[in-house]
């Protein structure tokens, strides 16, 4: 055992480091240390230099066109990256679509559709949850109807993060209503420009355009898209969210927090000081920093696990209710830190570039926002509740 | 001991219930906040004719005679409505420190308009260093002949679009932080040298950061005793500290209510969501913060007209501190049992949300006031 790095990691992480600051446009670097909401451009053009280097779809096997990294080299990848600034990547293409096509489709389908995944050139996004399918995700009533050699989609999707820059959806249907819920499910990709498919915005409570509605409405998918085997799309729909709960946890973005958190409290005035000299806040920073360290050393057990070839357990689901707390538990210490000038809504600094000062400190405008919005982390993903169940039963045995 | 309401009181509540209600539909909320001003005048105008603006008043100043219970009982269905009519600065800070350091003179100027519903005001007090210190002051005001100049910046001054006169709170002596030497100011809203740069809240009110080049005021603008207000501010604060808990136990009322209809709702796994015992727990954690909110903040209402400061300013730190974790719990569960809808701009409970944190933030947060209380108890 052994937390030191080796010189050729050291070289590694210093080789992301250049490319980042070599690739990340400044005024994307900006919005991230301001708290302000990334463009589209944001993300595809970061994402698009990723994949040029071949790095985009890190977590990929050599074999499908990733890097075939070892975990250590993933961890400083992400944590790098984070450390600089960049947007998250996007993780419908590469991290869950991604290695659903590679593990259960035909050589025709990773031959179509993982060089967009890789490059960025496509865009994709999730068709999961149904306005009577969240918790209870095998509930979902949207029906495809095979015809020949297409399938006829009909119903509606929600929650659909970045839908409106979506080029593609994969989305679980029902192909068969006569079985129980998790037998007649399959999995889907549709090209989003098909006649039928319809995109509703869903405004957040901080005013912000991420998630959406997604009407599908005699849409008509040819059968070549359905990845795996006819109503077996819950093994697909399965293995995607457990990746998934792995990288939710966000923890190099949660590092990121704590050092803001500590920057702003150093800034912000407290009786002649700054809030840096107040051990009650400080103490409570310091309480946050070490849960982060508790749930990065956790997930790297995981990753120790899954290097030497494990796969990841329900355990992991831990990992996805302790890292939205935190990410929760931190932006209200950052509200908190800015006080009354936490109050003032300001979407202008938020979501365009203007050449108005803020009201209040430079970190004021979002720290409110976030707060609120961040409350969504212990819902998406498989709720705090369903991961807690998820543990009881399979970790637990109860 | 009586802690029941008295018949004008309950009537007090149902027509403030009533008020709620039918004016604060989520749609008509909506549409209100829309507005220019972001609150009504023909509700204003409502309040007057009810009588709300002059309650809780003595008779010789002009009101009708109530006190801190009458401000509880309406700031609480204001609360269930998430009113946005500007009460909190213009009735229970401007008016109640009119009444409690005003001249004669000043009571008939400003305070008999206000409760005809005539006048609004708008409470300057907040800077950029002063975080929740009431006396971290660096607003200047200098003698200029008989009168007084003010020059320096004012910050999140609720109301002060709509304000007719703002009092300000302005260092005249002593080093910065330093309780004595700060003097109100009843300044005109539309003074030269005053300048406001307005904008929305979180939760939908409306404020204002405020900048003061050399504004002039006569010697008859200072509001009690020069290099003496601090006492004035301190209890001012706390009884808005008061009525804002009282318009928080509203929010927990109507978010908790929400929510236990939707969980009752609500279907997953082919049964209402509100048959999971892990939601069933978290539901009476709710009703419980509720009703220790409702509790601590009747406490602080009768505790408020206390004559010993140390009395008044513990039951009101000691209320904010209940109010800013029951709030904060009721506020988060209610988003998490809603899930998905809990975070979209469509569903009341965000925007109930929304108001109890910015509550929580409003003079002084929950760790504030522990703190607060700490050393008042501890110096007992």
């Amino acid at each position: 055992m052994d937390l030191s790095l080796k010189p050729e990691h050291k070289a590694f992480a210093e080789e992301v480091r250049a490319f980042a600051r070599e690739n990340l446009s400044p005024a994307t670097r900006e919005k991230t240390f301001s708290g302000k909401h990334y463009d589209r451009d944001d993300h595809i053009v970061w994402q698009k230099a990723l994949g040029k280097k071949g790095w985009l779809a890190y977590t990929w096997p050599k074999k499908y066109g990733g890097p075939g990294w070892d975990v250590t080299q993933r961890f400083l990848f992400e944590n790098v990256l984070a450390e600089e600034g960049a947007p998250r990547i996007l993780p419908f293409g590469p991290k869950m679509v991604g290695p659903v096509i590679y593990t259960f489709g035909t050589e025709e389908q990773k031959e179509r559709f993982l060089p967009g995944i890789r490059s960025s050139e496509v865009s994709w996004c999730q068709g999961y949850s149904e306005p009577g399918a969240g918790s209870d995700l095998a509930n979902l009533r949207t029906r495809a109807v095979r015809e020949g050699d297409h399938y006829i989609v009909n119903g509606q999707k929600t929650w659909t993060s970045f839908a409106h820059w979506g080029d593609w959806i994969f989305c679980l249907v029902r192909t068969n209503t006569e079985v129980k819920a998790q037998e007649g499910i399959s999995f889907l990709l549709i090209d989003m420009k098909t006649p039928g498919v319809t995109v509703r915005p869903i405004i957040m409570t901080d005013g912000a355009h991420h998630v959406n509605d997604v009407f599908l409405d005699n849409v008509k998918v040819p059968v070549e898209n359905l990845i795996g085997k006819e109503n077996e799309g819950w093994t697909c729909a399965k293995f995607l969210l457990a990746n998934e709960r792995l990288g939710i946890a966000e923890v190099p973005s949660s590092k990121r927090g704590v050092s803001m958190l500590r920057q702003i409290a150093r800034i912000e005035p407290q009786d002649g000081g700054t809030l840096a000299d107040d051990p009650a806040f400080t103490a409570q920073i310091a309480d946050i920093d070490l849960q982060v360290q508790a749930l990065e050393m956790s997930e790297l057990r995981v990753l120790s696990t899954m290097a030497q070839g494990g796969a990841p357990g329900p355990e992991v689901s831990t990992l996805k209710v302790r890292g939205s707390e935190i990410q929760q538990r931190i932006a209200e210490l950052t509200m908190e830190a800015v006080g009354e000038y936490a109050q003032p809504y300001q979407p202008g600094m938020l979501f365009h570039d203007t050449n108005e000062t803020p009201i209040g400190p430079d970190h004021a405008p979002p720290a409110a926002p976030r707060y609120f919005n961040m409350r969504k982390t212990s819902i998406y993903g498989g709720s705090t509740e369903i991961q807690k169940n998820i543990v009881s039963k399979m970790v637990l045995g109860l | 001991m009586d802690l029941s309401l008295s018949d004008e009181q309950k009537q007090l509540q149902e027509s403030a219930e009533r008020f709620a209600r039918e004016k604060y539909t989520f749609d008509n909320r909506r549409k209100i906040v829309a507005t220019e001003r972001g609150w009504l005048p023909e509700n204003w105008a409502q309040f007057a004719e009810l009588g709300w603006l002059g309650m809780a008043f003595s008779e010789e100043d002009g009101g009708y005679g109530g006190g801190p219970i009458e401000t509880m009982i309406v700031m609480e269905q204001f609360g269930k409505g998430l009113v946005l009519e500007p009460f909190l600065p213009t009735v229970v800070l401007g008016g109640g420190m009119i009444a409690r350091a005003g001249s004669a003179d000043q009571k008939a100027a400003l305070l008999a308009p206000m409760i005809e519903g005539k006048k609004q005001f708008a409470f300057a007090w907040l800077e950029r260093q002063s975080r929740y210190n009431l006396a971290d002051v660096s607003l200047k005001a200098t003698k200029e002949g008989n009168g007084w100049s003010l020059s320096g910046h004012k910050g999140v001054v609720y109301n002060a679009a709509s304000a007719d006169e703002i009092i300000v709170l302005a260092r005249t002596a002593g080093s910065a932080r330093e309780p004595k030497g700060l003097t109100l100011f009843v300044v005109d809203a539309k003074a030269k040298g005053l300048s406001r740069r307005d904008y929305p809240t979180q939760d939908a009110l409306r404020a204002s950061e405020l900048t003061f080049d050399k504004v002039s005021v006569g010697a008859d603008a200072v509001l009690g005793k020069v290099d003496d207000a601090f006492p004035t501010v301190e209890e001012a604060v706390d009884r808005a500290i008061v009525a804002l808990c009282a318009e928080a136990t509203g929010c927990m009322d109507a978010i908790n209510a929400a929510t236990l209809e939707y969980i009752k709702t609500r279907k997953q796994f082919g049964v209402a969501i509100g048959k999971f015992q892990v939601l069933q727990h978290r539901m009476v954690d709710c009703f419980t913060n509720a009703q220790e909110a409702r509790s601590m903040t009747l406490m602080a209402s009768l505790k408020i007209d206390d004559k010993d400061p140390t009395v008044r300013a513990k039951a009101a730190s000691g209320a904010k501190v209940q109010i800013g974790k029951s709030g904060k719990f009721c506020g988060q569960s209610a988003v998490q049992m809603h899930g998905g809808m809990g975070v979209t701009d469509e569903m009341a409970v965000s925007h109930y949300f929304k108001r109890l944190t910015m509550i929580d933030l409003m003079f002084g947060n929950q760790q504030h006031h522990l703190t607060r209380y700490s050393n008042l108890a501890m110096a007992a």
